[in-house]
């Protein structure tokens, strides 16, 4: 039952596919689209299912990929990432509809977005290695082509795309050397083989393969310092397609880790899992302080995401940290934490995106330093932004508060343990959260406040209306979620146990008490949003009354105060570039500014100034560093390689020939 | 979990603390104010005088800078109710409110932050450089400040294996010796210092500052008139008065009711506003003797009060 729903799932993303390769200009959009929503309301099918049952769902056929067959298998775990995709998926479909341009609605893109959204539902459910990469590889290929459809009209597309296919294609190669090295030295290639043989691995095979996965599953997710390519290729691709890397196809690369690490390897030694935890914090850091800097509307909402895939590598790194110091509840707890957080992250974050696509239709620009006063121009798609924010800064009673509460209590609870790796590395990471949690803060109220609130800061923002109807329906089922999760968490946490504890260990027993609230089991104090949310209703419907019980005249609209000047312009007030300055002048080791002041003086006299032009710029470390230097290294080698085929035939001959007596003395 | 108390006392102790709250902040700041003044030389006005300047406030019109939306009005109610949600959920006179099983120490940090974001919005909704401007290095120091506290709320946490506000109080009256260990010590001033750069005190803000380009939280609410003023204010009060008798209850926590009855409550009401009173007296005191700091120079303290936090959780792992 559960496989031929998968099957179905598949077959309608396929036909979806073919029907926006083929259909005719006026339906193509609304037919794929509504074909794409039907292979995930499927997908959604099986995998709440999956979860509610715990059956896992088998697909298994020799004929479709050679020599290994596709087998497809999906549990508990997969099922929560199945889940999470078919939303987002479901979503960014509806807000498709109303979404024009960037060439989202051309026959290729048509055809190739279908395929990205099914290959989201089926990475979690591939059962071999074979299996997997060819769907990871779909996966890679198609968002590439998605991130190009707008390649002819901006250039900065054509770059973000190169460092997407350089990273995507360094990451692959990283998966295929881990998941071969392991595939080989257990002699089976489908996972199961794997899991039952990794127990007799020596050590360093596990070690290089889980580092390998690693690479290769982090540079996915836009782990640091693997993310160069996601803040600029999630902002250049079209809005429902920025909404599915971000809160779908991201989420994978954690899936990738747990599932390795977790499922297949068994779990491993400490170091591992500090070294999974450094670079969570590191992403963390790195990529909360940059979107609190940045002033493009999409960029910061993309490192945002490598912040929030750090919060998630942190929870990941200390369950492995605490399931080999032998705390098997407290691991539950913290892999839970991690696994709510993905989901959370991807209802707020692809409501945010897709809210902010609609804001970029609606005034051509993403710039937020060229918005201002929206939330009166644009009320739903305003409010619906609003509420992203407050979830994505942690606010209760809003998602994204109980993901970090609960992340929180199992480091607390993790602490008193006599292992000292845990006990350095604790609070160390409720620091990084709560450093994370403040900039977040900040950067939300720079999103919106610049962005959404004052004046106009130009024309377009002020002549700005609001988008297609379909649009907010898109975003705002995601928005609507994140309030729910954030009140009634009830309605997920039971499923991310069952999915933590599908990769962890069955046997342990339920940590969390129920209901209403969140907390652990025996221990004194819960969390309660509901209770929170209510109470916070309550308090300012109660100040809003006294206020107008004190007070019963209209409120006077009036011009702001000045300084005595007479007139305000808008480009008296604070812009997102000034809003982050002193931010960047506190962390400006880190974020090593360039400034560029131009002055032109009247050619009469120095005294009197003609013209000033001012720019400034945030550098990435990593790219300066890492990257700049690697490339000079790739380019210099190319062009010492260049000199060996010069095109003579009895050179190749030799080549040839040297190769094959290298092969041989290596088997023999 | 749930509390044993009778329904009636655990009522009043959640009207009482609503109350003690509204009343006390703005009289918490006259007092503070009247201290400054009498070490200034000078007499200083009387203690009830932001009670009074509120009551002017309250009939005066409600204007409206007219680029604004609807987040302006929206932000000082949103201070307020957090800050009246905390006073009834937290443990400022007994150890037992009634909802004191949902009082979080981590839930209370962001329910205060909730108020921050919300003024935040306020100041930036009024289309002036001044509100973006304040809005900007209110949040600055906000988000460096994080860290310190969230940290120093482990190290209390530690010990007591919950991060639930009354069973920290609950343990470590019956740990008496707890309070002198040095995480504990080391925990209070990073909360001391945060606490000050929260409610915008000296040396991080200065209170009785007006129209000057070192301002920061003036700047963000200058725009408010009226009733929204003074809800303005009274919110910043009431956030000293909960973040005082919080500060006092966690690390000085005798007197506090720790059963129902009105003598207790009577006993826990009286020691903890002379607790907050002490507090006022010595935090006005500290501040005749400093000046402001300059505002690059604000993150170092904050980055003192986070290493004071660290080694005050490694401490209490060391020394439980």
């Amino acid at each position: 039952m559960t496989g031929a729903l998968l099957v179905a799932t598949a077959l309608l993303g396929l036909a979806a596919s073919l029907a926006g390769a083929i259909a005719p200009g006026r339906i193509r959009t609304l037919l794929s689209s509504v074909l794409t929503i039907a292979s995930c309301g499927f997908g959604l099918a099986v995998a709440t299912e999956v979860l509610h049952t715990g059956h896992v769902a088998v697909v298994h056929t020799d004929r479709l990929l050679p020599l290994s067959g596709f087998s497809l298998m999906l549990d508990r775990f997969g099922a929560l990432f199945v889940a999470v995709s078919a939303v987002v998926g479901i979503c960014a479909m509806v807000f498709r509809l109303g979404y024009d341009g960037h060439g989202l609605s051309s026959r290729t893109a048509s055809s190739v977005l279908p395929l990205f959204v099914t290959t989201l539902l089926l990475v979690p459910t591939a059962a071999s290695v074979t299996t997997f990469l060819f769907l990871w590889e779909l996966m890679a290929v198609s968002s590439l082509l998605l991130v190009l459809v707008d390649h002819r009209r901006r250039p900065e597309v054509q770059e973000a795309a190169q460092w997407y296919a350089v990273m995507t294609q360094f990451g692959a190669a990283a998966l295929l050397l881990g998941l071969v090295l392991l595939a080989t030295r257990t002699g089976g290639q489908s996972f199961a083989a794997i899991a039952a043989g990794s127990a007799h691995l020596p050590s360093w095979v596990k070690s290089s393969a889980f580092v390998l996965v690693v690479i290769g599953f982090g540079s996915k997710a836009g782990m640091v310092p693997l993310h160069v390519w996601l803040p600029r290729a999630h902002p250049e691709a079209p809005g429902p397609v920025s909404a599915l890397m971000s809160a779908a196809m991201v989420n994978l690369g954690i899936y990738g880790i747990v599932r390795v690490g977790d499922g297949l390897l068994g779990g491993g030694p400490v170091w591992w899992w500090l070294l999974v935890m450094t670079l969570g914090a590191l992403s963390a850091l790195f990529g909360s302080l940059h979107s609190a800097t940045s002033t493009d509307l999409k960029r910061l909402l993309a490192y945002s995401t490598t912040d929030n895939v750090g919060l998630m590598l942190l929870g990941v790194g200390a369950s492995g940290l605490f399931a080999s110091a032998g705390h098997q509840s407290l691991a539950l707890v913290a892999l839970a934490a991690a696994l709510l957080h993905v989901v959370f992250h991807a209802v707020f974050k692809g409501s945010l995106f897709l809210t902010a696509s609609s804001i970029q239709q609606a005034t051509g620009t993403r710039d937020l330093d060229q918005l201002g006063g929206l939330l009166k121009r644009m009320p739903v798609t305003g409010s619906l932004f609003l509420v992203g924010g407050l979830s994505i800064a942690a606010l209760p009673p809003l998602c994204g508060f109980v993901s970090e509460w609960l992340l929180l209590q199992a480091m607390l609870h993790g602490l008193p343990s006599s292992n000292p790796a845990i006990a350095v590395a604790m609070p160390i990471g409720v620091g990084v959260l709560a450093l994370t949690g403040g900039l977040t803060a900040l950067t939300f109220v720079k999103a919106a406040g610049i962005g959404l609130l004052g004046r106009p800061r130009t024309k377009p923002a002020a002549q700005a209306g609001e988008v297609h109807e379909s649009m907010w329906i898109g975003a705002g089922v995601l928005a609507t979620l994140c309030l729910v999760f954030g009140v009634a968490p009830f309605l997920v946490i039971p499923a991310v146990l069952d999915a933590a504890r599908n990769v962890i260990g069955t046997h342990i027993p339920d940590p969390l008490v129920g209901g209403w609230q969140v907390g652990l089991s025996g221990i004194h104090g819960v969390l309660a949003p509901g209770l929170l949310g209510l109470g916070l209703l309550v308090a300012v419907s109660l100040v809003a009354g006294a206020r107008r019980l004190v007070q019963r005249a209209a409120v006077r609209r009036t011009e702001a105060w000045g300084c005595g000047r007479e007139v305000q312009t808008a480009r008296m007030q604070y812009t997102a570039t000034s809003f982050g300055e002193p931010l960047t002048r506190v962390f400006e080791d880190v974020l090593s500014p360039s400034h560029d002041l131009d002055v032109s003086h009247v050619a009469e006299s120095r005294y009197y100034v003609e013209a000033a032009t001012f720019h400034t710029s945030l550098n990435d470390g990593f790219e300066r560093h890492l990257y700049r230097p690697a490339a000079g290294g790739l380019r210099w080698w190319g062009t010492i390689a260049r000199r060996v085929p010069n095109g003579s035939v009895h050179r190749y001959l030799a080549f040839g020939l040297v190769a094959l007596i290298v092969v041989l003395v290596v088997v023999a | 979990m749930r509390t044993t108390w009778p329904v009636v006392s655990v009522v009043a102790i959640s009207l009482l603390q609503v109350l003690g709250v509204v009343l006390g902040g703005p009289l918490l700041l006259g007092l503070m104010r009247k201290v400054r003044c009498r070490l200034e030389g000078r007499i200083g006005p009387p203690i009830r005088q932001p009670l009074l300047d509120l009551r002017k406030l309250t009939r005066r019109e409600r204007t409206r800078p007219d680029q604004a939306s609807w987040i302006f009005p929206f932000a000082p109610l949103v201070l307020v109710a957090t800050t009246l949600v905390i006073a009834v959920i937290a443990p400022l006179l007994a150890t037992d409110p009634g909802f004191g099983w949902s009082a979080d120490l981590f839930a209370v940090v962001y329910l205060l932050l909730i108020g921050s974001v919300a003024l935040a919005l306020g100041g930036l909704d009024t289309g002036t450089a001044f509100g973006g401007m304040g809005a900007s290095r209110a949040m600055t120091v906000g988000a460096l400040s994080e860290p310190a506290l969230l940290v120093a709320v482990l190290a209390l946490s530690v010990p007591a294996h919950s991060s639930n506000v009354p069973t920290i109080i609950t343990r470590s009256l019956s740990h008496p010796l707890w309070l002198a260990t040095p995480g504990r010590l080391l925990a209070l001033v990073a909360f001391m210092i945060v606490i000050v750069a929260e409610s915008g005190r000296l040396p991080v803000d200065n209170p009785s500052t007006h129209l000057e380009l070192t301002m920061i939280h003036e700047a963000m609410v200058l725009e408010y008139a009226g009733p929204d003023l003074a809800l303005v204010k009274l919110g910043e009060s009431m956030r000293l008065a909960v973040l005082f008798a919080l500060f006092a209850n966690l690390f000085i926590p005798w007197g506090i009711a720790t059963a129902p009855g009105a003598g207790h409550l009577a006993l826990g009401l009286v020691t903890t506003m002379a607790k907050v009173a002490a507090l006022g007296v010595g935090l006005a005191s500290f501040e005749v003797a400093v000046a402001k700091l300059r505002l690059f120079r604000v993150p170092e303290l904050m980055a003192g009060a986070f290493v004071l936090s660290v080694l005050a959780v490694i401490s209490a792992l060391v020394v439980p």
